[in-house]
């Protein structure tokens, strides 16, 4: 358990010596707080129209949430793109292999820093959001549902996201790889648009997007849940793959 | 202490190690030599467990590389050929995540770093960047990273590459001091530091075992023909020719002539003693003898000679 959490605490550390997490939580802060900024703009024209206050909830927390989750598609390659690549071109691969720790405390440290990282960013978008908190009084458990839902969403698409780093020892390919791969999770229910039966709905259900939507608005599914943590599991499961067929191959 | 049982790492287009086998005694100090690309590394690395044999046996203290990798890597310090350094850490910060992934915590972990620290001399660089560091800390901080966890065996890859003269020596003590606490190999293409720093020599050209023994027996073992070193006063070339004509006489080098005193090298041919007869030729042309000894073949020769002989029979098979 201990290297477990060296290893994610070497990771988080790695992102805050560098200008990868300032980048990553400068833009997601500005395009926040301009999601907020239209949602609380849309929520002031309903309100007029209605000629009494409109839904918080409904205008600006759901919808902020929902864009905040395709915005994490396009982050997350930036996050998970070093993972292995990185120390498989620095060589310190042979550090973390030749150690006496197994794939699984690598994997899950490797993650697990990540998710740190990740959850910075969503403690920004919380801060985003208090001012909702701090000038009206919205009901506060729809949020932790969608919270809870971009916990999960993060961590299967930063799990997918390392294994695709594994896999190279290109940085850059492995973030280029990961963002077509999670933007083509995110469509895959486009599929029902002109065929609502049949292969189409299977792959439908493998789309990122019909889970979380229900996460944004304050629905708790255990169907979606599920969902993602198996998403989770199999990306450490094609991690744990590809580290072992590293030895094989070579 | 280490076991290596026919172990050959094939690749979809070439093998790199090809039935390798040998041994190596607890405290003992070997080293492993080749030319680059030889499959130094490669064996280094089956030996780590970073990478399987595609056949073959392999053992560190008893435990099978294959079989039960936790064990060995426990016993195990490895320095690969490029440390494994992090350059965003400060040395002492590296060496805690090291220690950690080595199992090591707390005050015990603290107190390792110190020795290790103390013992590689890093301890004044503790609180450096590693990016900072020139390439002979790096070299060090990777050999402190190998010694934390106080292993059995110790797996150096060519420990002293792209360290300057005085770091050289200083890392060859260094190894040195380890040896008989430690099983150490190390590779290196560089002969003198295998003469100088190791008991036993592995020597691998293209993948394959060209020879194993002591350095001792290797050079005795090559030194067919006998050789000797002497040193005159007077006419050097006129000695020379005198020399020559000696029965039993292959070849004359002089390697020194300087002020009438010249020092001459003289391969005998196979199986001949010629001692007493060149010094006999000496003494009579007139001129004074003032040395004469048997001079072993170094290292170099014997390597040269061992890895020239296998490309001489490839050539003649490919006939």
């Amino acid at each position: 358990m201990s290297n477990i959490l060296a290893i994610a605490q070497k990771e988080i550390k790695s992102y805050f010596v560098s200008p990868i997490a300032y980048a990553l939580l400068g833009i997601y802060a500005l395009i926040c707080g301009w999601f907020s900024l239209i949602a609380i703009a849309n929520f002031i024209e309903m309100s007029q129209m209605q000629q009494g206050a409109a839904d918080l909830n409904g205008y600006v927390i759901a919808p902020v949430i929902a864009n905040a989750g395709v915005l994490s598609l396009f982050l997350a390659p930036m996050i998970t793109m070093r993972l292995f690549a990185e120390e498989k071109r620095m060589g310190t691969i042979e550090l973390l292999i030749t150690s006496p720790i197994t794939d699984l405390e690598i994997i899950l440290g490797k993650w697990l820093g990540a998710m740190g990282m990740y959850c910075a960013m969503l403690l920004i978008k919380l801060l985003c959001l208090s001012f909702v908190f701090i000038f009206g009084n919205p009901d506060y458990r729809p949020l932790l549902t969608a919270y809870l839902g971009m916990f999960l969403q993060g961590g299967a698409l930063l799990s997918i996201g390392m294994f695709v780093s594994n896999t190279t020892r290109n940085q850059i390919v492995a973030g280029t790889v990961m963002f077509g791969l999670s933007l083509l999770m995110w469509t895959f229910d486009w599929a029902t648009t002109f065929k609502s039966d049949g292969w189409a709905k299977v792959i439908s259900y493998l789309s990122l997007t019909s889970h979380f939507n229900s996460f944004s608005r304050g629905v708790l599914d255990s169907k979606d849940a599920i969902y993602f943590i198996s998403v989770i599991l199999l990306g450490m499961f094609l991690t744990a793959r590809s580290l072992e067929s590293l030895r094989w191959r070579s | 202490m280490i076991k290596v049982e026919g172990v050959s790492k094939r690749y979809a287009r070439f093998t790199a190690v090809d039935n390798v086998s040998f041994e190596v005694e607890k405290g003992q100090i070997v080293g492993f030599l080749g030319p680059n690309g030889a499959g130094k590394t490669t064996t280094m690395r089956m030996l780590t467990c970073f990478l399987p044999p595609s056949e073959g046996k392999a053992s560190v203290a008893g435990f099978d590389v294959l079989e039960q990798p936790m064990e060995v890597k426990k016993r195990i310090g490895y320095l690969p050929e490029t440390p494994p350094l992090y350059p965003e850490m400060e040395v002492g910060e590296y060496l805690q995540f090291a220690g950690k992934l080595k199992r090591l915590s707390g005050a015990d972990l603290a107190k390792r770093i110190d020795e290790v620290a103390q013992k590689t001399n890093v301890g004044d660089v503790l609180k450096k960047l590693i990016v900072k560091l020139s390439k002979g800390y790096r070299q060090r901080v990777g050999l402190a990273q190998a010694l934390l966890h106080n292993p059995e065996v110790l797996i150096l890859d060519e420990p002293t590459s792209g360290l300057d003269p005085k770091q050289i020596l200083e890392t060859r003590q260094l190894i040195k001091g380890l040896a008989g606490d430690h099983t150490i190999i190390l590779s290196t293409h560089i002969l003198p530091e295998v003469e100088q720093t190791c008991e036993r020599v592995v020597i691998i050209s293209k993948g394959k075992l060209v020879a194993t023994d002591t350095v001792e027996n290797l050079t005795n073992r090559m030194r067919g023909s006998e050789s000797i070193g002497v040193e005159i006063e007077g006419d050097v070339a006129g000695c020379r020719e005198k020399l020559e004509k000696v029965d039993g006489v292959k070849k004359v080098v002089v390697r020194e002539d300087k002020n009438g005193r010249g020092y001459f090298e003289i391969e005998s041919s196979e199986g001949k003693n010629i001692r007493a007869d060149v010094a006999r030729a000496v003494v009579q042309g007139g001129f004074n003898l003032t040395e004469l000894k048997a001079v072993g073949m170094s290292l170099e020769d014997v390597f040269l000679q061992l890895t020239s002989t296998e490309a001489k029979e490839e050539k003649e098979e490919a006939k």
